[in-house]
């Protein structure tokens, strides 16, 4: 087990007051709470905060972490907490039922000071009755997903309480259906499968928030997906018909003639699939060939020579 | 460690769901009926047709999650309503914004 310095999660000095670690915690928790961060380990952050407050905001448990770390010497791999280490405190935890599940979210090394008699910091409201908890977790799926629905398992780890009283770590594996036609950002709610409720409660449910791994062709808004399609000079002057890719297979595009560098066009319905399916846009790019051959390169000139009237620039007065 | 695997669920999409009443909405989000009508007077929610009376009221289903955030913010950041009500609108501006840069960037 690793030894946590709540003190360097929080940033502050030993010789903290409890003022000063309020207003720490408030300050690293506002940066890191998974609703207003966009940093990527700001959920694991938060809760890793959130269990240094925890622990540092009671001056009991702050007392019995400082002696512990008195002990523990920097450079030392395993930590296990001296067999005498709760003597003569006594706790005050928060409730021993339906919140309990919360300290899951807490490490090891927490739990195996403080387990079994705190009350959980994460996870929102205390419930008045006996429901469970709803649960949120993030599915991270391809846009192609999207377009045509698919499974995926999801392994969750909750804590429940062993035989022992003592707070034990279950994974469980859900397989989940992914709907067609799923935007970005929006959740399915799965009933029953949040924490369980106590005695006669009915478990909580589990939200997934749908995200989707960067695609390196396409980009989504909402149903709505873009490609930015590269054609060639003569492709973009004399007009074509090209095959471009979209999430739902190969298609014929028909380049109109004198199409310029950044025409958008739109494939009506060929975004999501929904009841009213999103659109699919291209963004036309003209790319030139890298070197010119001496007869292209006379060509091109030939052309200068022919359109020579042509000035782009007339908007621009010169 | 227990593992276990259960059959294919399948779960409705939240926001989807256009018909989720004043008493689900309390139910899926575990407040009070006051509690919600408070996040209506700060216009967290808002009913699709805010006249009615409340037992007829109708929410689209982006409320739940709106209201659960909500709920997380007050209570981890220790921030009162008309707080958390600021805080959402930052953030739905913040998002959108980050959503106009992402679809103008060009790589």
């Amino acid at each position: 087990m690793e030894y946590k310095d709540y003190y360097k999660v929080m940033g502050i000095g030993k010789e903290a007051t409890q003022a000063e670690i309020k207003r720490a915690f408030r300050k690293l928790a506002r940066k890191y709470h998974p609703d207003v961060s966009k940093e990527k380990d700001a959920e694991d952050k938060f809760k890793e905060v959130g269990e240094a407050y925890e622990v540092l905001k009671d001056p009991k448990k702050r007392a019995v972490y400082d002696q512990l770390g008195a002990n523990w010497k920097s450079g030392q791999a395993g930590f296990e907490p001296p067999p005498d280490w709760d003597a003569g405190f006594e706790f005050h935890g928060g409730t021993q039922t339906g919140d309990q599940a919360n300290a899951a979210d807490f490490s090891d090394f927490f739990a195996s000071l403080f387990g079994q008699q705190t009350g959980g910091f994460q996870g929102s409201h205390q419930a008045r009755h006996t429901r469970g908890e709803d649960s949120h977790t993030k599915v991270f799926i391809d846009l192609e997903d999207a377009y045509h629905g698919a499974s995926r398992n999801l392994t969750l780890r909750t804590s429940v309480l062993g035989a022992d009283g003592r707070p034990e770590i279950k994974s469980r594996t859900l397989n989940i259906k992914i709907p067609k036609g799923i935007k970005e950002g929006q959740n399915i709610r799965l009933q029953g499968q949040g924490s369980p409720g106590t005695a006669e409660g009915k478990a909580g449910d589990l939200y997934l928030k749908i995200e989707f791994n960067p695609h390196p062709n396409y980009k989504v808004k909402g149903l709505d997906v873009s490609l930015e399609l590269p054609i060639t000079p003569w492709e973009a002057m004399l007009g074509a018909k090209v095959q471009i890719p979209t999430p739902a297979g190969k298609v014929d595009l028909t380049i109109p003639a004198a199409s310029s560098s950044g025409k958008r066009m739109r494939l009506k319905g060929r975004g999501i699939p929904a009841k009213i399916a999103g659109d699919f846009y291209i963004t036309l790019e003209i790319i030139l060939p890298d070197k010119l051959n001496e007869r292209e390169k006379s060509l091109y000139q030939a052309l200068q020579q022919e359109s020579g009237s042509f000035n782009p620039r007339v908007k621009l007065g010169v | 460690m227990k593992n276990e695997i259960t059959r294919l669920l399948s779960g409705a999409i939240v926001e989807e769901d256009s018909h989720v009443s004043f008493n689900q909405l309390c139910h899926c989000c575990s407040l009070s009926e006051e509690q919600i009508i408070s996040m209506i007077e700060h216009g967290i929610i808002e009913p699709l047709e805010p006249l009615l009376t409340t037992s007829y009221w109708q929410f689209s289903g982006d409320c739940i999650i709106r209201i659960q955030t909500a709920v997380r913010l007050q209570h981890d950041l220790e921030i009162n309503l008309a707080g958390t009500a600021l805080a959402l609108e930052l953030l739905d501006e913040i998002r959108n914004l980050r959503q106009q840069v992402k679809s103008l960037q060009r790589d």
